[in-house]
């Protein structure tokens, strides 16, 4: 083929990515005991996709893992195994795998190979385990009494476990097959009893082995095709000679060596000959296109109808009804209803056609748009919103009554611009679903290794929030959410003995609220103690004191290092974490505020603004020159008086406000600006807090309050000490937006000692 | 740099480059014409500070953040005063956007390479590693003056030094 398939690579890893997620959804909604069967079948189809598709692109890994995946919830979806609660968690487990396959396709870490054949195995384990009264071999099925093959021996399921016939290619060239041919022959005595029928004369010809005592032909494929040719492997259940009743399992459309009828290509990406059409119509279930619906009216009596993929499958149709019933579970999905004589298929009603298309739902009404197009938009308007406000300067100093319809025309294009700014901005706005749908994972994952009980609960998933900040709020709110779980919530004895119920809840919440974003994450568990949290804060040498309020209590375990955990957990109490969610919750431009009461709950709010491309800022005038400074770094700002200003050393370095002495940082002398407001009486002190520390930074005058646009400095220059971008003023000029942390650091490097 | 240019326009059989020239005082300067984006008037830019002082600061170009160079400060020729007259080139050099402060852009020039002449070892405030050359138009000299490598040079400042190549 010489379509270079990368190019469709990245649109694969996005759908992906999405049925996996879709995937782990529907898993978590799950109910155990009764499952809904559309939602079973809606995982089963994502599967599938991902199945089908990492098959076309080559991705055998993943295909290989979903493959074992969908056996199971096929076996599930169609009523033969009842759904356990370790199905579901094998489930989430193999999405756990197929993630981190994706990711290591992408170029984004390893795949963890050991996790993969360890989930690989448990799937197998829960399909076969319950599989036992049924034959391995179930996805194959016949259908009531086939005359025509009066001739072929019914084989009883029980004997099919026994044993296998494997017929292989070895790859490589004569020289190294003695050696592989070895390594297999041990690694299969480890199975059980394998014993050599044919020898391969050449390289290139098959051998042929039998096995013993083996029940899991998937496992010995599995095994083969390490060291054998993809297409050349076989195997056939001992009874059945070389080629009786045999079937190419596996092959992507192969048919070898049937003269029997009633064989049946499964999974045939294409081909699918009807072999043997006398004896009945072959179906293939998962035939890409290829495959007419049986007739309903008049379906003539075998039909042989493979469900699944690969699976080994055993194609006899029984001559009784009954040995059919007892050897395969029925999986005629589609002609099921119209047959009176199929056996008690009860669950398998379901028509599926054709699974992969039914997949992808029809009519998508989104579509894909790279950010950078998108980005591209938002600086269009910008540039729009800015020339309509130069516009109406202008207009403002002509006379409006005798260029009314200019007025008008200006005021009409001033509403249009404006609304046209919302909804470009709305299209980078994604719902906070998005984050929400992964804490359900998050808790039931934690909760069971810690043995507690949480429900978690959600509001406000439809709350938009800026794309850029979606992506890197989720950390944070994990950690807010673990923190929770682990420190929060009592154990169920715990609870029930504090007169609670025992399972605890946790509640995660979003609004808007004042052009801000809130989330809070609620639960009603211990609450913090804050003497607990004082005495370890005395212990570790904080400056703390007795008179401090609760909230200044609680921010201290935003501290790097501070945790009150007795005992250090695998989940948390390292200390390590709240102070990197408040860190990077400041870095958006928000702030975290937490609530509590002690025995009742906690609560942790999270503020962020609406989007990262806007700020909410102070603008601030030095010399001629007008800097933003964002808002959520300032505290305070107040004008100062002679007794407050104190000198170091005979330099006017700190101010006294209240009872703390802070550094001054005067903005005129580190940006030399010319022309400023020198005497600290003259001009304003802004009371900046960033990283725990405070600063005053010194300016000539407050100028106002603005939402600005942030723009990189750094595209067409480069970075400069002290600011942290740029942003474009209603008259059309560039202002500087203040790098506070950077300039608070700055005030307590130049003054070492006043710390 | 200028032996490679050399042979570059040899082998395009001495086709002719068109060139944009502008004045710096009373001296021509010449540059690639591919690597200019737009010339417009000059507008105050923002002040940077700590900049050095032939950075004016930055404008808004349609939304673009862009700094301001004034290459006669650089170059050390002519008054730096701004009148209505006074031009800013804004070139567009490997994804980035810089504006360059002139007296005056005057034309278009096509010149073939054996117009261009390499440049004597002197001694100047520009380094004449970034002269491709001296071009020959009558009487005039055009300075042909490597304007990529210049603007992406350390001692531009316009740069991280991280960044550049």
């Amino acid at each position: 083929m010489s379509i270079d398939m990368s190019q469709f690579y990245q649109v694969f890893f996005e759908e992906t990515a999405e049925h996996l997620a879709n995937m782990e959804n529907l898993l978590l909604t799950l109910d155990v005991h009764e499952p809904d069967h559309e939602q079973l079948n809606a995982i089963f189809r994502a599967a599938h996709s991902i199945k089908g598709s990492s098959g076309t692109f080559g991705f055998t890994d993943l295909q290989d893992v979903t493959h074992i995946l969908e056996n199971l919830l096929d076996k599930v979806r169609k009523g033969e195994l009842k759904l356990r609660e370790d199905m579901i968690d094998a489930f989430l487990d193999a999405g756990d795998v197929l993630k981190g396959m994706l990711a290591a396709h992408q170029g984004d870490g390893e795949s963890d190979t050991d996790m993969a054949k360890a989930v690989c195995q448990r799937l197998r384990l829960l399909t076969e385990n319950e599989a036992a009264a049924a034959p391995v071999s179930t996805p194959a099925n016949a259908v009531p009494p086939a005359p025509t093959f009066a001739g072929t021996t019914p084989v009883p399921a029980a004997e099919l476990q026994q044993g296998f016939h494997l017929h292989f290619v070895l790859e490589g060239d004569a020289a190294t097959t003695e050696a592989t041919l070895e390594n297999l022959m041990a690694e299969l005595a480890e199975q059980g009893d394998v014993r050599i029928v044919g020898r391969a004369a050449s390289p290139d010809q098959p051998w042929h082995l039998q096995m013993g005592g083996v029940e899991d032909a998937e496992l010995l494929r599995g095994m083969l095709e390490f060291v054998a040719r993809n297409d050349s492997i076989r195997v056939t259940p001992l009874d059945e000679g070389g080629g009786l009743g045999d079937a190419t399992d596996g092959a992507y459309g192969f048919f070898t060596d049937s003269a029997t009828p009633g064989t049946v290509a499964d999974e045939a990406y294409g081909f699918f000959e009807p072999v043997g059409e006398a004896a009945g119509t072959a179906a293939s279930d998962d035939a890409y296109g290829f495959f007419e619906p049986l007739p309903e009216t008049a379906a003539p009596a075998p039909e042989t109808s493979p469900e699944d993929a690969y699976g080994f499958f055993e194609p006899l149709p029984e001559p009784v009804a009954a040995t059919a019933a007892s050897t395969a579970v029925p999986t005629v999905a589609l002609v099921v209803e119209e047959k009176p004589a199929a056996p008690k298929d009860k669950e398998a009603g379901t028509k599926r056609p054709a699974p992969v298309a039914a997949a992808k739902p029809g009519a998508d009404t989104s579509i894909r748009v790279g950010v950078d197009k998108v980005d591209q938009l938002i600086n269009l308007i910008g540039e729009l919103v800015i020339t309509q406000a130069m516009l109406a300067q202008s207009a403002s100093q002509i006379d409006p009554v005798e260029f009314e319809r200019l007025h008008n025309g200006l005021i009409q294009l001033e509403r249009n611009t404006r609304d046209l700014q919302e909804s470009v901005m709305s299209i980078r706005m994604m719902p906070m679903s998005v984050v929400f749908s992964r804490f359900p994972r998050v808790v039931r994952d934690l909760s069971q290794k810690l043995g507690k009980q949480v429900e978690l609960k959600t509001s406000g998933e439809s709350t938009e929030l800026d794309r850029g900040l979606i992506e890197r709020i989720t950390d944070p709110l994990t950690h807010l959410i673990r923190n929770s779980l682990d420190h929060g919530i009592e154990m169920p004895d715990e609870r029930a003995a504090k007169g609670k119920q025992p399972v605890g809840t946790i509640t995660l919440s979003a609004y808007h609220q004042s052009g801000n974003i809130v989330i809070e994450v609620g639960d009603d568990g211990a609450g913090l103690p804050r003497n607990k949290i004082l005495a370890k804060a005395k212990e570790r040498g904080l400056n703390v004191h007795d008179q401090m309020t609760d909230q200044e209590v609680y921010g201290l375990i935003f501290e790097a290092g501070f945790s009150t955990a007795d005992q250090i957990t695998e989940v948390s109490g390292r200390g390590v974490g709240m102070d990197v969610v408040k860190k990077n919750i400041t870095a958006m431009g928000g702030r975290v505020e937490i609530d509590s009461l002690q025995g009742v709950g906690t609560r942790m709010t999270v503020k962020l603004p609406l989007t990262l491309a806007i700020l909410d800022g102070m603008s601030v005038a030095v010399g001629n020159e007008t800097y933003i400074i964002p808002l959520g770094y300032v505290i305070e700002s107040l004008q100062v008086e002679r007794g407050m200003i104190k000198s170091v050393s005979g330099v006017e370095r700190l101010i006294q406000v209240r009872d703390e002495y802070l550094p001054v940082v005067t903005l005129y002398e580190i940006f030399r600006v010319p022309g400023a407001v020198t005497s600290f009486e003259e001009g304003i002190m802004i009371i900046l807090e960033a990283d725990g520390t405070k600063a005053a930074l010194f300016v000539d005058a407050m100028v106002g309050q603005h939402q600005v646009v942030i723009k990189s400095l750094e595209s067409n220059y480069r970075k400069v000490a002290g600011v942290s971008g740029a942003t474009i003023m209603g008259d059309g000029r560039v202002a500087l937006i203040l790098d506070v942390s950077m300039l608070v650091s700055m005030a307590r490097h130049t003054l070492p000692v006043a710390a | 740099m200028v032996q490679e240019n050399k042979t570059k326009t040899a082998d395009e059989g001495g086709f002719a480059q068109e060139y944009l020239t502008f004045t710096l005082g009373p001296e021509e300067y010449a540059i690639d014409i591919l690597k200019v984006q737009e010339i417009r008037g000059y507008e105050p830019p923002t002040t940077i500070a700590n900049a050095p002082a032939f950075i004016k600061g930055v404008i808004n170009l349609r939304g673009i953040i862009v700094p301001i160079v004034d290459l006669r400060i650089k170059f050390g020729v002519g008054k730096a005063d701004y009148t209505p007259f006074t031009v800013v080139i804004i070139l567009s050099i490997v994804g980035r956007v810089v504006g360059i402060v002139v007296d005056g852009v005057s034309d278009v020039t096509s010149l073939r390479s054996e117009q261009i002449r390499p440049a004597p070892e002197f001694a100047a405030t520009v380094d004449t590693r970034y002269i491709n050359g001296l071009g020959t138009l009558g009487e005039r000299m055009l300075i042909v003056v490597d304007i990529e490598k210049l603007m992406l040079s350390g001692e531009m400042a316009l740069v991280d030094e991280v960044t550049q190549s």
